[in-house]
């Protein structure tokens, strides 16, 4: 049987998964989440973003993850906004310490049985009020995202209306700083294993560079790419497939994002989960779904 | 008016109400060398919203002159506050003023544990520090090394002579009743510039026994001070000229305050009696404010936050148009950066409740005003409007401005019309209402105008934005010699080109809509591609407010316009011919 990865279906543009895949995907993403919310509520003063990337890991692997997309990272005070950010070494964890009121953003990545997750989670050790409105209003930017895709928008287009709310919602779009400037990037189901793997320089798994190498040949020849930004790359209907969807917004210092995976099929598109820490702080906070939009 | 005697263990007061007992209740305690009288004019006008309870101090007016000295002590003073309420309004809360020593006392009610401090809502006080306070201020300064802290030591005991003079024997109370007493009105009228003084039938008894509150009390506080910390919110107002005591009395008054507001006023030391009219409205606004829950915009920018003093421009208004997006943003956030409120105005309402908001996360008061800034009657509403709920601007952003690309004839006379109402007359309004309203209130301030660097630029595709914006400099620069005998600054910026919204909403004159479309795309990203953020912009601006130049030049193309038309005017002309439009 065919890997769920668009390289091992050429004929296909993009993939469709099943019920059982999705089922795989999104026990992927809640141990995912688990592991965040686990480890956000271990964290204290005085703790390295190395230490909190360490604890994922440890807690990760105790729960029976062998691979990563990529191994877990965290980041501290002004480098939730990848301030000064110009190298890619730079996204990896430091010695920056952990202070009171100060945001934090959880990054990881696990492979659980072959399926990919790849999640964000924001939060503060006490209160931060910036931090809490970029919380707050990146909402709209779920909405936005979906709606605009089902529209069938060109996933460009999608990308560039993000840069306008982040515009208009007077922060700064900081996943620009990632690689490709990307806003997404498609994920795929590998061969699971049942034995630790190692990681690459940069902290990226070993089978998800392979593998995103191999799709991104596949996808030039059918004219689409697996990084979605808002470059002339992107200029494309939507892919069917699942997407690692990222905004990420920074204001004076502090930075936030929600990562999660957004299912896209021939004809429609959904989050794969609505069970997820921030859409639940939303709720409790009146501000989901949001108004006008149907989310 | 009523009258009513209240005892406290045998010492009667006398107590005077004004208006219906059922509002709210506010207390107002007087000073030294007067009685309940002081406040007469504050309290009638207060009385049309509220109940207002005032009375004779021990000693003062009507009421009992205890014996001993030591029947002057603070504790006796509160106690007397207490018994008055309880006879007035037994069980009620109330809001609490007072003045010169009415203000001393009240500090004991407002900062000692005991019955009254969870009564008293919330506290104005008028020249009149706490004493334990002020012990804690002299003993930090006395025994600071820094020359400035003993300058301002020795500033504060030499404008307190007259207490040193108190503490005499026989002479100060016999000064009163040697006609001390029947010159005291030409005094209040010559050096404290109180209009119409009226005399007071028992000014020589109140001088008299009043000394004995110094006597009581000052030694004491001074040499052996308590923290006091104050449970209600309290509103501080620092006559600014006052003889007595001096401003710099009160720099450390948030330490022991949570929710502290001040508000200077340029006037002496008797403001009940000279300024009735302003006393009465900002204890009315302070009172209703603490009642509602919800201070009123020129509370919210007294509010004295600690945090923010050390910043530059702390205690400043600023007004910026355009604020709801590109570089009236940035310089709206770059101010509260830096210390300062601002009203963030823009014809587009949301966006300049945005800005405010962002504004306020960093950690700034914010208004949002939606105003065009070419309509007339818009402008000078708003300048009303901060003038009366602000008391006036500090600092004037005109920034407001659209785009136009085209030549003099392709532009029609709409277009004209239109870019002019903006870009010059928005400038013009704003400048002309702010500035007024500075000179009129003999206020320091600056006014920077947003020009550009198409100022110095002639150029065949952009007549109207041109010529808009070289207008806009010129009468920058006028204005500035008009207003420089005023402590006004005034300042032309004149940016390159920034990537704001505004190349996407230049109107293309005398193309379609698709075309236009076209060359706003284009237009776009290569002010994207010139990477140039109105973050610069806005430091360039508060470095103007800071350092007063002319002219700001912000970018590499602005130099190279303004050093082309002063020095090359000829290669300037050449430049004009070509089409720079996208």
């Amino acid at each position: 049987m065919p890997f769920l990865n668009p390289a091992d279906v050429p004929e296909a543009r993009g993939y469709l998964a099943t019920d059982e895949e999705l089922d795989g995907f999104r026990a992927a993403q809640r141990l995912a989440y688990a592991a965040a919310e686990a480890v956000a509520a271990e964290l204290k003063p005085g703790m390295t973003e190395k230490q909190a990337a360490a604890l994922q890991e440890t807690w990760l692997r105790d729960h029976g993850v062998h691979d990563w997309l990529h191994a877990p990272f965290a980041w501290f005070g002004d480098r939730t906004a990848f301030q000064g950010f110009r190298v890619a070494v730079q996204f990896l964890p430091t010695n920056r310490r952990l202070e009171e009121n100060m945001p934090f953003i959880l990054d990881n990545a696990p492979v659980l049985n072959g399926y990919t997750a790849d999640i964000g989670y924001a939060g503060v050790l006490g209160e931060n009020p910036i931090l809490d409105r970029i919380l707050d209003d990146l909402a709209e930017h779920r909405a936005l995202i979906l709606k605009l895709i089902r529209q069938g928008l060109p996933m460009s287009e999608v990308s560039r209306a993000v840069d306008q709310l982040i515009l208009k919602q007077g922060f700064e779009p900081r996943h620009k700083a990632y690689p490709f400037e990307v806003l997404a990037h498609q994920v795929t189901r590998m061969e699971p294993r049942d034995t630790p793997r190692r990681t690459m320089p940069f902290k990226f798994g070993t089978d998800f560079l392979a593998t995103l190498g191999r799709v991104a040949l596949v996808a030039r020849k059918q004219g689409w790419s697996p990084l979605w930004n808002s470059g002339e790359g992107s200029n494309h209907p939507p892919v069917p497939g699942l997407w690692a969807v990222e905004p990420h917004l920074g204001f004076r210092g502090v930075g936030a994002k929600f990562e999660e995976l957004l299912v896209i099929t021939e004809d429609d598109a959904y989050w794969l989960d609505d069970d997820v820490p921030h859409v639940r702080r939303w709720k409790e906070r009146g501000l989901w779904p949001v108004q006008g939009e149907t989310a | 008016m009523n009258t009513i005697t209240v005892d406290n263990q045998g010492i009667k007061l006398q107590a005077y109400t004004y208006g219906d007992s059922k509002k709210t209740a506010i207390v107002l305690v007087h000073g030294y060398p007067d009685n309940h009288s002081v406040w007469e004019p504050v309290a009638k006008l207060l009385a049309k919203k509220y109940f207002v309870i005032t009375y004779d101090v021990r000693g003062a007016g009507e009421s009992d002159v205890p014996r001993k000295q030591a029947d002057f002590r603070m504790s006796l003073l509160s106690a007397d506050l207490a018994a008055v309420v309880d006879a007035i309004i037994p069980g009620r809360d109330f809001h609490l003023a007072g003045h010169d020593w009415g203000s001393i006392q009240s500090w004991e009610s407002v900062t000692a544990d005991g019955p009254l401090k969870t009564r008293i809502l919330s506290y104005t006080t008028i020249s009149g520090p706490c004493l334990d306070h002020m012990g804690y201020w002299m003993r930090e300064r006395t025994f600071n090394l820094s020359p400035s802290a003993k300058a301002k030591v020795f500033k504060q005991a030499l404008s307190s002579w007259y207490i040193g003079f108190f503490h005499l024997p026989v002479l100060a109370p016999s000064a009163w009743q040697g006609g001390l007493d029947k010159l005291w009105p030409q005094y209040l009228k010559h050096r404290e510039r109180v209009e119409e003084p009226e005399a007071n039938p028992t000014q020589g008894k109140d001088g008299k026994h009043g000394v004995q509150l110094y006597r009581a009390n000052f030694r004491n506080k001074l040499i052996n001070p308590q923290e006091r910390h104050a449970a209600c919110p309290v509103q501080l107002i620092v006559p600014t000229r006052d003889n007595y005591v001096g401003t710099q009395l009160f720099e450390d008054l948030h330490h022991w305050v949570d929710e502290l507001y001040r508000r200077d006023l340029n006037a002496n030391h008797w403001v009940p009696l000279s300024h009735p009219q302003k006393i009465a409205a900002w204890i009315g606004e302070f009172v209703a404010g603490v009642e509602s829950g919800k201070m009123s915009g020129a509370l919210q920018h007294a509010r004295v936050r600690p945090e923010r003093l050390h910043l530059p421009l702390n205690g400043k208004t600023a007004v910026v148009t355009g604020a709801g997006s590109g570089i009236g943003r940035a310089t709206a956030l770059r101010f509260a950066e830096q210390g300062a409120d601002v009203v963030c105005v823009d014809i587009n309402e949301e966006a300049a409740e945005r800005t405010a908001d962002l504004t306020r996360l960093l950690g700034a008061a914010a208004w949002a005003r939606k105003v065009d800034v070419g309509a007339a009657q818009a402008m000078q509403r708003l300048a009303n409007w901060v003038e009366k709920e602000l008391g006036g601007a500090d600092i004037v952003v005109n920034n407001a401005g659209i785009g136009m690309a085209g030549g003099v004839l392709e532009t029609s006379v709409k277009d004209w019309d239109r870019i002019l109402k903006v870009n010059l007359w928005g400038v013009i309004h704003g400048s002309r209402l702010f500035a007024q309203q500075m000179v009129d209130a003999h206020r320091a301030g600056h006014i920077i105008n947003v020009a550009s660097a198409a100022a110095f630029a002639p150029n065949r595709k952009l007549a109207a934005y041109s010529t808009s914006k070289a207008a806009v400099h010129m009468l920058t620069e006028c204005l500035r010699a008009e207003l420089a005998d005023n402590q006004i600054g005034v300042t032309a910026i004149c940016p390159g080109f920034v990537a704001t919204g505004i190349a996407s909403n230049t109107v293309y004159a005398g193309l379609s809509e698709e075309e236009q479309a076209q060359k706003r795309a284009k237009a776009d990203a290569l002010y994207k591609r010139r990477n140039f953020s109105p973050e610069e912009v806005a430091d360039a601006i508060v470095d103007a407010v800071l350092n007063n130049p002319a002219l700001s030049l912000v970018g590499a193309e602005a130099w190279t316009t303004r050093l082309l038309s002063r020095f090359a005017p000829v290669l300037s002309r050449r430049v004009a011919r070509l089409d720079i439009t996208p």
